[in-house]
């Protein structure tokens, strides 16, 4: 460097930090993308990790949308996995129900994926229309409960798809089917035999159609309406914000982009488990949302790629694979609310963002 | 009858009780179109507990609050904004989590109004919007001289400026009465010079009524066209500043005998 200052002309969304926390995001995702896509095509990609690939996009958008509902809304939701259960299940059945008619893979996964997330949104909505009503921490309690009554209805639903139509029972063989039919459902034995159109290209479009529908939604109108009834309620609604439309929005968009996520997990597997969907499910998710910071997508993303490659890469440790993951979590969440390191952290930032804008 | 003299908003007979307790009572006032009106009285005397019944944060047990000639009876905190009521509060409620910006936005959520769809899909309805927003509330920062702050966080701003601030979104929802809810608590003298001006030049410049909450009677006798006293939830007088001051029954209020 010269000894006289340099002035670099920046380009709006880097200089202004509403638009450069959006361009992080989507830079870590596009490079992500971009290297692994390169890995898998010159054979560098173990096939634990390839495998891996989809479930982690899965989890980003589901973990999106969560942040969305804790961070940006500040309602505490404990059922996000089970309304990935709600999206994945639909998605599987109507996927599994197309396989004659639409033939194409990729058009079937869409239409399963808006199928699930509109299936999804349904749920959250009533939910949402009698608890969200409510001041306090009900929407945690109900969501918790929800999770548990998805789990068992799922669990003892018999599915069946033939020429006739669906085929529905709540008591094992009491579905009869025609020749050509198939179970789409099976009880505890969840869905079988589904074929598997997810990529992990369709994941990353996912990713960013979520992180860039959560980003208009929060610089906008109804965003600043989300945060001011999370910051002061009765100071919101003397602005004349209605309370309950805000955070109905917030749930819904929420709920949505889990079954949008949950469609694509399901379609990821042959076979599928309701099981799979439960409380702990849920529990990471929340895990995730909070590590990476509440409100902070670009956190979010990061988080919930370590939290799920961690316990893989820490595999050759065998028993002691779950004690340093433990560790690991204690770790980052005492860092994150250290004073020391945070007005580091906070004087760093604002260096960098002094020099960038000149 | 001259548009002037048509009371903005009319109180009849107004009372509340909260369980056996009545904390207001029978209070009849009127505030008229761009008039300055004090609400004064001892602690405790029920003064935030009529603006939460103006606001509709409490529902009154009695009596009827009409204003700009409709009956607001079943209205909701949301309704009487809409219909022109915006307030500020005792113990500042700031959105702490957004900008000095982001905070006067909200107050045009009932006026400009946009579809999350529109916010989603980025129509051009959302940017002509915006850019409405927008433009109006950098006008409304620099009247309050918060032009600087613009990107800070809230609740990172000194006291005053919070105080300003919490003006400047409740006039962002361009209210016909404006309640102030001690506007000039924790203000050095100084300042409290400073906010009177401000608050004659939020009246003339918005066209807006304002009904005022007020301890500091230099403040109160300085700038209001009209005072009411309340004491034990009851009114005790009601007149001009000259009226109240030389009132015996509102000096023993205060005085004590």
């Amino acid at each position: 460097m010269g000894a006289e200052k340099k002035k670099i002309k920046l380009p709006v969304f880097l200089t202004k930090p509403r638009y450069r926390s959006r361009v992080a995001s989507f830079s870590i995702i596009l490079a992500g993308w971009l290297i692994l896509e390169i890995m898998m095509h010159t054979g560098n990609l173990s096939s634990l990790f390839t495998s891996l690939l989809v479930p982690v996009c899965c989890y980003i958008v589901a973990a999106i949308g969560l942040n969305l509902n804790v961070g940006i809304s500040g309602e505490l939701n404990l059922g996000q996995a089970c309304f990935m259960s709600v999206g994945a299940f639909t998605a599987v059945c109507l996927s599994g129900s197309m396989a004659g008619s639409v033939s194409s893979p990729l058009l079937r996964l869409i239409l399963a994926m808006v199928a699930g997330a509109v299936a999804a949104a349904f749920f959250g909505l009533i939910i949402g229309i009698p608890v969200l009503k409510l001041e306090g921490d009900y929407l945690a309690i109900v969501t918790l409960a929800f999770g548990q009554i998805i789990k068992s209805l799922i669990t003892n639903m018999y599915l069946g798809f033939d020429a006739a139509g669906f085929h529905f029972s709540f008591v094992d063989n009491k579905v009869e089917l025609q020749p050509g039919g198939k179970m789409l459902l099976n009880g505890p034995m969840g869905a079988t035999g589904t074929e598997r159109i997810s990529t992990f290209s369709a994941g990353v479009v996912l990713i960013l159609i979520s992180l860039i529908v959560v980003f208009h939604l929060m610089y906008s109108r109804s965003g600043r309406a989300i945060m001011a009834a999370r910051d002061n309620r009765i100071a919101a609604e003397s602005v004349g914000i209605e309370i309950f439309r805000t955070k109905m929005l917030a749930f819904i968009v929420s709920s949505c982009l889990a079954g949008a996520a949950g469609a694509l997990y399901g379609l990821n597997y042959s076979t599928l488990v309701p099981a799979k969907f439960d409380f702990n499910t849920s529990i990471l998710l929340l895990v995730y949302v909070v590590l990476g910071g509440l409100g902070n997508m670009t956190g979010t993303i990061i988080a919930t790629v370590v939290l799920v490659l961690l316990p893989e890469l820490l595999r050759s440790m065998q028993d002691y694979r779950m004690l340093i993951y433990a560790i690991v979590l204690i770790l980052i969440m005492l860092l994150t609310n250290n004073e020391t390191i945070r007005t580091w952290t906070m004087r760093i930032t604002r260096k960098l963002r002094r020099q960038t804008n000149g | 009858m001259d548009e002037s003299r048509r009371p903005v908003l009319e109180v009849r007979e107004l009372g509340i009780d909260f369980g056996g307790l009545t904390a207001v009572n029978d209070l009849n006032m009127e505030v008229y179109r761009g008039e300055i009106v004090g609400l004064i009285g001892p602690n405790g005397a029920g003064k935030t507990t009529v603006f939460n019944m103006l606001t509709r944060v409490y529902q009154p047990t009695r009596g009827s609050i009409i204003f700009d000639g409709k009956d607001t009876t079943g209205c909701s905190v949301v309704d009487m904004n809409r219909a022109g009521v915006a307030r500020t509060f005792q113990n500042i409620r700031l959105f702490s989590g957004l900008s000095v910006a982001d905070n006067v936005r909200t107050g045009f959520h009932g006026r400009i109004v946009y579809s999350p769809f529109e916010a989603i899909f980025r129509l051009p309805s959302y940017r002509t919007k915006e850019r409405l927003i927008t433009g109006q509330m950098k006008e409304l920062l620099e009247i309050f001289g918060l032009s600087e702050e613009r990107d800070n966080l809230a609740s990172n701003l000194p006291y005053g400026a919070q105080r300003r601030l919490e003006i400047a979104r409740a006039l962002a929802t361009q209210p016909k009465l404006l309640l102030l809810d001690e506007p000039a608590a924790g203000m050095n003298p100084q300042e409290t010079q400073e906010l009177m001006a401000m608050i004659r030049k939020v009246r003339d410049h918005f066209n807006t009524s304002i009904l005022l909450i007020e301890h500091d009677m230099k403040l109160v006798m300085g700038i209001c066209e009209r005072i009411t006293v309340l004491n034990y939830g009851m009114m005790l007088a009601q007149g001009t500043p000259e009226e109240i001051r030389s009132n015996p029954e509102v000096i023993k209020a205060y005085l004590g005998d």
